[in-house]
């Protein structure tokens, strides 16, 4: 299965993040923003950070997880390539996700991702998980 | 049927959505915009003009402006007036980028002084001037010196030595609005901030050297103290990591205020809050710090570049009298007093990817230019010219002294990329003359001149319908990008 796309959005870019269920799914989406930022085959899985989230409903989950990968890319000065994540009941995430400090002489330098928007949000469940997002660059 | 059969036209590039058309309106729409790009302007962005005329306490119009164009919520080149007594307040009409926003600093040198060093030039106000993803500014901040600020905004930079003293006057709000409290910024917003405080960014953000090349109003263009041939420079820039992470609190917040107050909305990011709210308050307290980073993030800049000129060119700023023409903000909600139906109103006016425009008179506009209206800047994009405008009477009168912010973008960032060659594009600008420096070649081909929409019309639409007038063209000598 595919992990992720992306789709255009004038100003910015949009993905869409697959996965057999809804952990794998959120895990794809970690790499799409990634590799916006980066491009995620260069970035060694090093350094290990964990953290968890809380919302009210699957939308706003994906919205203050991907908000929480930005965090810790501007703050801890990371690139990440490995995402684990676990929903538990009521809408609450824990993730461990993994990278390195950035390099820029190593690491690919694309986009700057200013922040998720709530824009066409979506998270699809069926026999498969779908989810979409557009990132405001 | 297409809303825009619904449209009537009112004078040229002037067009009005009857508050009949949608009956959840409170306020009628207005848009200015070339005529010949009518049929172009995308439904979805008018539907959002309409989408904000129907909230509550708006006051008049909705307004779309030359720029227009599709954003998350509210339309960027938006402007909207809310009543303080029945209106309310939204992050989705400020943006994510709070206080993005222009600057312009003047000197006594022409083309003649610079032309042999722009090379050195543009390379070390590249190396001095962090810029692109992932960049860190070149200071280190004490935990606590983030509130100081977000409190003081440019008093703080000035105050510890970056930049002059008069530069305060010539700054929209002084650099400082008054409302900002730090105590209730989030921890995170402080976080993201305090690594890039004094840095560029990156995407439409842009340090330029520029050359006016053009005068189209000479009185007022000496009352701006911009003549001919003078060496300019302009910074594109906004309140980074700090400003965004404000805004998506904020949005999470509004996002359950507007249903716990049971406001309609069409879409989930005109999330808001009345005003008189616990939750609108701290908003604009917290917007007003983002903003206050953004003018203390430019007012770093502008200390660096005048640092990197005296370096080059061997003459102190003061001698080459660097001073700053202006700087506006282009995201931010302001409580403004404005007539409404001849009364005397205080509003609280939110310009989304809008430049305030307030013409002559008005007390909040610097002593020096309160006679001719405040300067307006208008950035175009990178290797385009860019625009020094004024604020008028018409402005006052019709859009909540507003005008247009910018070049809207008209291609996405892949279809950019697919069509445009960074080696060419540095080719193409270097042979008019323009040097251009970047952290990737991603950048240059999603910023391409080709991927916007053409400033020269946004800025004669603004011109020929009255909501700012034209003062002055400056072209680029050289572009450092983020």
């Amino acid at each position: 299965m595919k992990k992720f796309d992306y789709f255009e959005a004038t100003a910015d870019i949009g993905f869409r993040a697959y996965g057999k269920d809804l952990n794998e799914a959120f895990e794809n989406a970690g790499l799409a923003i990634f590799n916006i930022i980066s491009d995620t085959d260069d970035i060694v899985p090093a350094k290990e950070i964990s953290f968890e989230v809380a919302s009210e409903d699957n939308v706003s989950l994906l919205y203050d997880y991907l908000e929480e990968l930005l965090f810790y890319h501007e703050v801890e000065f990371m690139l990440f390539s490995e995402f684990h994540v676990e929903i538990g009941d009521e809408f609450h995430l824990k993730a461990t996700i993994k990278g390195e400090g950035i390099d820029w002489d190593r690491h690919e330098r694309k986009t700057e991702i200013k922040a998720i928007t709530f824009h066409k949000m979506d998270v699809k469940q069926g026999e498969t998980v779908e989810l979409q997002a557009i990132v405001d660059l | 049927m297409s809303i825009k059969d619904e449209i009537k036209k009112v004078r040229d590039n002037v067009y009005e959505i009857p508050g009949s058309y949608n009956k959840k309106m409170r306020a009628s729409g207005r848009f200015y915009i070339a005529d010949e790009y009518f049929d172009d302007l995308e439904e979805g962005a008018i539907e959002q003009i309409v989408n904000v005329a129907c909230l509550p306490g708006v006051q008049r119009y909705s307004i779309g402006l030359p720029d227009i164009h599709f954003g998350y919520g509210f339309p960027i080149g938006g402007v909207a007036a809310f009543s303080l007594r029945t209106g309310i307040v939204s992050p989705g009409g400020v943006g994510f980028d709070i206080n993005c926003g222009v600057r312009l600093i003047k000197s006594n040198l022409t083309l003649e002084d610079v032309e042999e060093h722009l090379d050195e030039l543009t390379e070390k106000l590249f190396k001095n001037i962090p810029s692109g993803v992932g960049s860190k500014g070149k200071i280190r901040l004490e935990k606590d010196e983030i509130n100081d600020v977000l409190d003081y905004g440019a008093e703080w930079a000035v105050k510890n030595g970056y930049g002059w003293q008069e530069d305060l006057d010539v700054l929209e709000e002084n650099g400082r609005m008054l409302d900002a409290d730090s105590s209730i910024v989030s921890d995170k917003a402080k976080k993201r901030g305090i690594p890039q405080l004094g840095s560029l960014g990156s995407g439409n953000h842009f340090l330029e050297v520029q050359i006016v090349d053009e005068i189209y109003d000479e009185e007022v263009a000496e009352v701006f103290g911009l003549e001919k041939g003078m060496i300019v420079i302009m910074i594109h820039s906004g309140s980074r990591g700090c400003g965004h992470q404000i805004c998506s609190d904020y949005l999470r917040i509004m996002d359950k205020a507007y249903k716990n107050y049971k406001i309609q909305i069409a879409d989930r990011q005109l999330a808001c809050a009345p005003l008189d709210s616990k939750e609108a308050q701290n908003y604009i307290q917290a917007m007003a710090a983002a903003a206050n980073y953004a003018w203390a993030n430019r007012q770093m800049m502008t200390h660096w570049v005048r640092e990197t000129f005296e370096d080059v060119l061997g003459k102190s700023a003061k001698d080459m009298e660097m001073n700053i023409v202006y700087d506006v903000a282009h995201n931010i909600a302001k409580m403004e007093t404005h007539k409404v139906f001849n009364r005397e109103e205080d509003l609280l006016v939110h310009r989304k990817g809008a430049t305030r425009a307030f013409g002559p008179g008005r007390e909040e506009v610097p002593e020096k230019y309160r006679a001719v209206g405040q300067p307006v800047l208008i950035p175009g994009t990178m290797g385009t010219a860019s625009y020094v405008l004024c604020g008028t009477d018409v402005a006052m009168e019709e859009t909540f002294g507003s005008t247009a912010h910018g070049a809207g973008r008209v291609l996405s960032r892949s279809k950019a990329k697919k069509q445009y060659e960074a080696d060419d594009i540095t080719k193409d600008l270097e042979s008019k003359g323009i040097k251009i420096k970047a952290t990737s070649k991603h950048v240059i081909e999603e910023e391409a001149p080709g991927a916007y929409k053409d400033v020269d019309s946004v800025v004669r639409v603004s011109d020929s319908t009255g909501i700012a007038k034209l003062v002055a063209k400056v072209k680029p000598l050289s572009v450092c990008k983020g």
